[in-house]
């Protein structure tokens, strides 16, 4: 117990640094916001009076209290673009950030670690040999690029040749334009339009954590309790259940923990490319805008999602393994 | 090293000899806009209006892909190269100090190391950028200050296990003074993982520099980087894919070299060490 809250402790000092930094990184940029707010022509009386009213014209520490004062409340500033709190515009594009993400993740961690498996089991073969050499091609492409060969393929190659109708998926967007939809019919749409997007989000993150997965395997499968288990006589399917995979958890949830930033970030490009309304587009229009409290608000968000799934795979990795106990 | 590692090798040599010769020898100017109507656009392996033939097509404005992509690899291994050799230059000294003297210094740079752990990179990547002007010199600043933190852990895990190791009792009984120790005896035995994370890391930077480029806070036009030629082709995607997807392909391969010869190098450097999961773009 002592340990988890100590844990819990640390997370939050750290949570707490990432909200110094980001206050620090906006404040050393040169210029502010009411420069860039303000039109050309405005006198400088104006300039002044819009400074008072962001509150830039208080000293650097009260600044920097009441951002720290406002993160706790849970007030995050006005959004300079959209003249609206940034907790609601963030309130409004995280849940499609988070089901696109978590669903990427889930997919991600399924196809890597039976692929990573896979390839461990086969070690040496052709197949082996292969699926790195796709891992490592795909981990080695920018994911916006990706994204957008796959529009090229479902737009242009989809008519070159001639795709059959359920295979010509939607490439832009969460719903179609002008949708009418409801209930089953509007379900099966967003699905058709996130297939494309959470396919490129899992394909590199799959890469990613197969390459893990095949490693910690190899790294298992050398171990004395295997060989062991294997002199026994134990068939190798209950080797691979057993004794393998049981010892494999701990370093899957450190993976889980890993993979989150990647995920995050992906969507990112992601999002933007796919048009989907979420955290990565509201972050690329925010910073297209120069709009400071969204940008500052929206990588809190994303800190903390990193921060908080490091804290769980802790606790987890802790309640599952007597021996850090 | 193995035939493919010496390959991925031979492929950056090439790649950057190409970088450095054709723009300079190519019979059209990769900047010029000329004859826009009779040559924008003409897909790969075509002739244009006036005859001349594009390998990998041309873009909008009838400039031929192929050599942009060629004047663009210069920037992009350049500040590939760059950011994360600066990256590593930092790392190398955070962790060396910390991990060495330890104690409050460590404790405060280990926070600072920790905190911004905790941003995926590109986000803090995307902060830094935006906040300052975009252009190759602020790239390469940003990858080194968003890039240093894994090395640091690494080399100061290193330089703490060498602490301990009778060497540096030998040299301290010598009469060496602590910077010497650390710069003379211990790091040049602590760089095996550095090194190994610079070569990872190159791939890593010119990703990620390409990321920014793409979305307009990166190399800005006319000069071409990869990254901004693929932004420029993206809404030609239906039309000319070739405008965007040409550069993507020279990206994804010089990444593959890098990574290749990254993990030869692990291999014979850094032992048995799990390569970290990188950010991307």
């Amino acid at each position: 117990m002592r340990v988890l809250i100590h844990r819990g402790a640390e997370s939050l000092l750290l949570f707490w640094l990432v909200v110094s930094l980001t206050f620090l990184l906006a404040h050393l940029a040169p210029g502010d916001a009411a420069d860039l707010l303000v039109s050309p022509s405005a006198s400088p009386e104006e300039v002044t009076s819009l400074r008072r009213t962001l509150g830039l014209d208080a000293s650097l520490p009260v600044q920097y209290v009441r951002w720290v004062g406002g993160v706790l409340r849970g007030d995050l500033g006005e959004s300079f673009a959209l003249r609206e709190p940034v907790v609601r515009v963030i309130a409004r594009a995280l849940p499609i950030s988070l089901a696109l993400g978590l669903t990427s993740l889930v997919l991600t961690f399924v196809v890597g670690v039976s692929v990573g498996l896979f390839q461990a089991a086969r070690r040496g073969h052709w197949q082996d040999r292969v699926l790195t050499g796709i891992g490592i091609t795909i981990f080695a492409a920018p994911s916006y690029w990706l994204a957008l060969a796959l529009v090229a393929l479902f737009t242009t190659g989809a008519s070159w040749w001639g795709f059959p109708d359920w295979l010509r998926l939607p490439a832009f967007g969460i719903r179609s334009p002008a949708s009418t939809a409801a209930g089953w019919d509007a379900a099966r749409e967003v699905i058709r339009h996130a297939l494309l997007p959470v396919t490129v989000l899992a394909a590199i993150g799959a890469a990613g954590i197969a390459r893990y997965a095949r490693a910690a395997a190899l790294d298992l499968a050398g171990s004395d309790w295997v060989r062991t288990a294997r002199a026994k006589g134990v068939v190798e399917r209950r080797v691979m259940g057993r004794h393998l995979l049981a010892n494999a958890v701990p370093p899957l949830v450190v993976l889980f923990a890993l993979s989150v930033p990647g995920v995050v970030a992906g969507s990112v490009f992601v999002e933007g490319i796919f048009a989907w309304p979420g955290m990565g587009r509201l972050m690329l229009a925010a910073i297209a805008a120069r709009d400071y409290p969204v940008v500052m608000g929206a990588t809190l968000v994303y800190a903390a999602l990193v921060i908080i799934a490091n804290g769980l795979a802790d606790m987890t990795l802790y309640l599952l393994d007597p021996r850090r106990r | 090293m193995t035939t493919v590692a010496r390959g991925a090798l031979a492929a950056l040599v090439v790649l950057a000899l190409l970088a450095i010769l054709v723009p300079e020898l190519a019979s059209v100017d990769p900047l010029a806009i000329d004859d826009v109507l009779g040559a924008r656009l003409v897909a790969p392996f075509a002739r244009d209006a006036a005859g001349a033939w594009h390998l990998m097509g041309t873009d909008r404005f009838g400039r031929d892909i192929l050599v942009r992509m060629l004047l663009a690899a210069r920037i992009s291994l350049a500040v590939g190269i760059g950011g994360s050799l600066l990256a590593t230059g930092v790392g190398i000294v955070v962790g060396a100090v910390s991990g060495w003297w330890r104690g409050t210094t460590d404790r405060i740079a280990m926070a600072i190391t920790d905190a911004l752990l905790a941003i995926p990179r590109l986000v803090l990547l995307l902060l830094c950028a935006a906040l300052w002007r975009p252009g190759a010199m602020t790239v390469v600043i940003v990858l080194a200050l968003t890039g240093w933190m894994s090395v640091a852990r690494l080399v100061r895990a290193e330089v703490q296990a060498l602490a301990a190791r009778a060497f540096v009792d030998g040299a301290r009984a010598s009469g060496a003074t602590e910077w010497h120790t650390l710069w003379r005896h211990v790091l040049p035995n602590a760089l095996g993982p550095a090194i190994v994370a610079l070569t990872l890391g190159v791939g890593n930077a010119m990703l990620l520099e390409s990321g920014l480029a793409f979305l307009g806070l990166g190399v800005q036009p006319p000069t071409p980087s990869w990254g901004n030629m693929i932004a420029g082709g993206r809404d030609l995607i239906v039309i000319a894919p070739w405008v965007a997807l040409a550069p993507g392909l020279a990206l994804v391969a010089t990444v593959l070299a890098c990574t290749v010869l990254g993990d030869a190098l692990r291999d014979r450097l850094a032992g048995e060490h799990v390569r970290p999961l990188g950010e991307r773009a």
